[in-house]
């Protein structure tokens, strides 16, 4: 018992010391000013206490955090079961069903209850669901870090606003012919890059990425340059005219489609012969070849189907902003996308979708703060990786069970 | 008897170092060759050259099971697991955060063959093959010994387990020849005697011939049938367990020149 105390009361020692470090350290800018106007000495030393007590509490708050990780590292290590008390409420049928049941209402009746500004701030946050889900193949289950995934969206975008705009293809269309040739935008990024790992990798998709948004910025016969694609229609369905409030709508539900096909699908490939490859392939390249698994046909699936996921998003997005140009697809795109994945959870699909809507929806939501956006932002992927470095929903390992002959 | 493994005058250069010297080797069917030499002679490297790691400067190397002979030279490691050799790494390599019986399950990769439309609608093909790699990777890990660890990451695993998941591990890939790479390092006397049974129980019940690299002496003494000894890269002595014990050659690699002598 005393032991705890003494233990509380050395973290508190450091923390004073923390702050006292930091108020000498900002007496120079923070409490002296000189008035050149009336030649005196300011001295603000309100500054020193704002300061002091604010590093303290935060030095302290970190500490805590700290320990309070520290030791549920300790209770996961000893025991064998690799759930959170989070998935574990989540395998309660109990729990389960009636969440799903509310869940499915709340995004059914989403649309009709809230404003139409509201039902455009979660397409675009689906939207982003699905680059994350897509995203999540490459970085999640393969381990290729990639930060030129917007090229796909870009393609998938350009591929609607093009076709529509020389050969009148609609967006059912146009949809699996963007999702094919982001695919094979995607197979074309993966060859030159097959020997790459890690940095160097990154580097080299930061740069694809950046290639294909000069292309289009540049290439004006092709693209319409800077200047962009307008008039981009809407999704249809069966040819019914709709209003621009039924048409969001009708995007809503489109959007949450193709999530849940999202979903599926990578959920499917996840467990399966092909998603098993890929992980092994994150865990160790050189055991993962050693086993019999073929290193470039399982970077290239990969990629490719990474890449679907983007094109049918920038189809989407193509056809509700009804305007594209090059602006929207820059590196900033993509280092978002990378933080959906990364703060969601690797490899986990829930953790990606929580982080794509905490992502997006938290700016919207927070437009008060705007200007603090960023600082926030940087505070928070900082203090994730500190305190939870697998994300907010950790990816669990499948679980066999199997009968004593 | 045609040998399963039949190595020619196998050299490998790194620039100018010359870190396998026309190295030749045999490994019969069911036999345990145990490949030994000092540290740096070049044991690993004659793995990776075997395995496909590497690509040999000069010399051939075949395979032959089931009548079929075959040139490995220049085949991707993949390829080469395919055609039945199968191998563990000296310093563990498994795949930490996946379960003990995905380690297994992932040896099975290259003996299934379902693709993405498969994963995708799961039809009865695909899910008739996934239970069956379930089942077959269950029944290796029951063989190994680990079948209590079934879903545990390959990380929490007790060091001597880790080991052994690497074996059945290579075992999943139906190999004809398993390669390990100084199977026995870090583990105590217990651990290496149950290895030592695993290892010939292996070969006596599945007919794969095994090429060892190993350090601890007791050991290869044991259950080898022939040792090869390099040193620089060169073959300096071959034989029985006996043999090698009393070869001078061996003795002055290993404890240096007797200055009596």
């Amino acid at each position: 018992m005393s032991g705890i105390f003494m233990n509380v009361r050395g973290e508190l020692k450091k923390s004073f010391q923390i702050s006292a470090w930091f108020m000498f350290l900002t007496f120079p800018i923070l409490v002296i000013r000189v008035n050149t106007v009336e030649n005196v000495i300011e001295w603000r030393w309100y500054n020193m206490a704002i300061v002091g007590v604010s590093t303290f509490l935060g030095s302290a708050l970190w500490r805590y955090l700290l320990s309070v990780k520290e030791k549920s590292q300790r209770i996961n290590a000893a025991s064998p079961g690799n759930m959170t008390s989070f998935q574990k409420a989540f395998s309660d049928k109990r729990f389960f069903y009636p969440a799903l049941f509310i869940l499915i209402g709340f995004v059914i009746s989403f649309p009709f209850l809230f404003s139409m500004y509201q039902a455009n701030i979660m397409i675009t946050a689906l939207i982003y669901v699905m680059l994350g889900l897509g995203l999540n193949i490459v970085v999640g289950l393969a381990g290729l870090l990639d930060l030129g995934y917007v090229a796909f969206y870009a393609v998938g975008a350009y591929s609607y606003g093009l076709l529509n705009f020389h050969f009148g293809l609609g967006f059912w269309t146009t949809l699996p012919i963007a999702a094919i040739l982001a695919a094979l935008a995607g197979i074309l990024l993966g060859y030159p890059v097959l020997r790459l790992r890690g940095d160097y990798l990154a580097i080299v998709t930061l740069g694809f990425g950046e290639i294909i948004r000069l292309v289009l910025e540049n290439w004006g016969e092709f693209s319409h340059g800077p200047s962009g694609i307008a008039n981009i229609p809407r999704p249809s369905l069966l040819g019914i005219d709709m209003t621009l409030t039924q048409n969001t709508i009708f995007t809503y539900f489109v959007m949450i489609g193709l999530v849940l096909f999202t979903i599926f699908v990578v959920n499917r490939l996840q467990n399966s012969r092909i998603g098993r490859a890929w992980i092994a392939l994150r865990e160790d390249e050189i055991a993962c070849q050693a086993m019999g698994i073929d290193r470039t046909r399982t970077k290239l699936t990969a990629f490719a189907l990474g890449a679907t996921w983007a094109g049918m998003g920038g189809v989407v997005f193509a056809a509700k902003t009804t305007f594209i140009n090059p602006a929207s697809f820059t590196i900033w795109e993509s280092v978002i996308i990378l933080c959906i994945v990364v703060l969601g959870g690797m490899g986990s699909i829930l953790g990606v979708i929580s982080g794509a809507l905490v992502l997006t929806l938290l700016p919207e939501y927070l437009r008060a703060f705007s200007e603090y956006r960023m600082l926030i932002f940087g505070i928070m992927l900082v203090s994730m990786m500190v305190f939870r470095p697998e994300g907010i929903i950790r990816n669990v390992r499948r679980t066999y069970t199997f009968s004593k002959e | 008897m045609e040998p399963v493994l039949e190595v020619n005058s196998l050299t490998m250069d790194f620039g100018g170092l010359r870190a396998i010297d026309q190295l030749n080797l045999r490994v019969m069917p069911s036999e345990i060759v145990a490949l030994i030499g000092p540290n740096g002679a070049g044991k690993t490297t004659f793995f990776n050259c075997i395995t496909g790691i590497y690509t040999p400067s000069a010399g051939d190397i075949f395979l032959s099971v089931n009548g079929r002979r075959e040139r490995l030279n220049g085949l991707k490691p993949n390829r080469v697991t395919q055609k039945g050799i199968a191998r563990t790494f000296q310093n563990i390599r498994l795949f930490q955060n996946m379960t003990v019986l995905e380690n297994v399950m992932i040896g099975r990769h290259c003996r299934t063959s379902s693709g993405i439309l498969g994963a995708i609608f799961r039809d009865r093909r695909t899910r008739l093959e996934e239970e069956k790699v379930v089942s077959d990777s269950y029944k290796i890990l029951e063989k190994i010994g680990l079948d209590r660890f079934v879903n545990e990451l390959a990380m929490n695993l007790p060091y001597g387990a880790q080991r052994r998941l690497e074996i059945a591990r290579a075992l999943a890939t139906e190999p004809f020849l398993l390669l390990l790479d100084e199977p026995a390092a870090g583990m105590n006397q217990k651990e290496t005697q149950e290895l030592d049974e695993l290892i010939v129980n292996i070969r006596d019940t599945e007919n794969i011939s095994i090429l060892l690299i190993e350090h601890d002496m007791k050991l290869v003494m044991r259950i080898s049938d022939r040792i090869y000894v390099v040193d620089y890269g060169k073959k300096i002595a071959r034989g029985n367990p006996l043999e090698i014990q009393r070869n001078p050659a061996v003795i002055k690699a290993y404890l240096g020149e007797d200055p009596d002598a």
